[in-house]
């Protein structure tokens, strides 16, 4: 697997070839730098670690100030690892190294955005799960029109069972959204067009997978 | 509109330039490329613009209504499209407002817009 790490820019459409208007989100990725090289010999597995986004130093930890060092880099905000990252430049990969968008990936290709998705507070059923409501306000029924109905039986089994689908907290989850095909290289700008949307609000971080 | 985004749209500036400018109320005739099977036709829609929406955007459409035997229709075109082949300004109309949704529940005489008069310097 190889793959970069981004910020969301936005969304726009254009239209494709064949007349068609394709919604289609904009993303700031990399240029990032190699913070570690894992291997079989000394962790166990190929891996690596590439770092994006300017921090001041004097809002790192120290421990992490070490290792920007070690990589002969300034702070970063964003640390991923992607394990077994084959780029073009398999084993050429090198500890310090600035790995761009228009090296990883190519336009027409398949690609898994990973983001953390908008907040949503506390949702009930309906919005959360997407449960359908009671769908009416007649029979009676005059104050439950997106109420969950039943939890569960009686007296047997006289609890309700674990991961019954509830109200609660919604949004802010990690989610990856499979199979965008990257439309667009700005190779000067650090820029790709991805087809559809990527999870999470403008500016947040986003980890793309090839 | 981050600084990014406006790189991507750039692309389309030619696309939205090319057409006379208008503004809601503006009767227009719109020369729409249709495709029937194999063959390509081109068809038009006159109206009355009652919306644009989204300016200066790849998102924008334009809104244009017309009364089609006796019955409104409305027809919303992205103005990015490919498939708008051209554009006629035919009358500019003087409206106070940017949407003109109130023509909805008109008719006839009282859906009518008065023409914009340019003063003579």
């Amino acid at each position: 697997m190889s793959g970069i790490i981004g910020r969301k820019v936005g969304m726009t459409s254009i239209f494709s070839a064949d007349g068609r208007n394709v919604a289609c989100t904009l993303i700031e990725a990399g240029p990032c730098v190699v913070t570690q090289v894992k291997n079989v010999e000394t962790d166990g597995y190929n891996a690596v670690q590439l770092a994006y986004g300017e921090r001041k130093e004097k809002n790192t930890p120290k421990p992490l100030v070490g290792h920007f060092k070690k990589a002969g880099t300034t702070p970063k905000q964003k640390v991923v690892e992607f394990r077994d990252f084959r780029v073009e430049f398999e084993g050429q990969v090198d500890l310090g190294a600035t790995v761009k968008s228009s090296e990883v990936f190519v336009e027409g290709d398949f690609i898994d955005a990973i983001g953390t998705s908008k907040g949503k507070g506390f949702q009930g059923v309906v919005k959360r799960h997407g449960f359908a409501g009671v769908g009416g306000q007649t029979h009676g029924q005059h104050n439950r029109a997106r109420h969950p109905g039943s939890i569960g039986a009686c007296s047997w089994p006289s609890r309700v069972f674990k991961g019954m689908r509830m109200a609660g907290r919604t949004g802010g989850d990690r989610v990856k959204v499979i199979n965008l095909r990257v439309l667009k290289i700005y190779a000067e700008q650090n820029l790709l067009l991805v087809s559809g949307s990527v999870p999470g609000p403008k500016n947040s971080f986003v980890i793309l997978e090839k | 509109m981050s600084d990014l985004m406006k790189i991507v749209e750039a692309e389309y500036s030619e696309a939205r330039a090319k057409f006379p400018s208008f503004k809601a109320g503006d009767t227009i005739n719109v020369h729409v490329r249709i495709k029937e099977g194999n063959k390509e036709r081109i068809q038009q829609f006159q109206g009355t613009v009652i919306q644009r929406r989204n300016p200066n955007s790849n998102g924008e459409t334009f809104t244009v209504r017309k009364i089609s035997n006796g019955i409104g229709v409305e027809r919303i075109f992205p103005i990015i499209s490919p498939a708008i082949e051209q554009i006629d300004l035919l009358r500019q109309g003087k409206v106070r407002r940017a949407r003109l949704f109130y023509l909805r529940g008109r008719q006839g005489k009282a859906a009518r817009i008065k023409e914009k008069i340019r003063v003579r310097k």
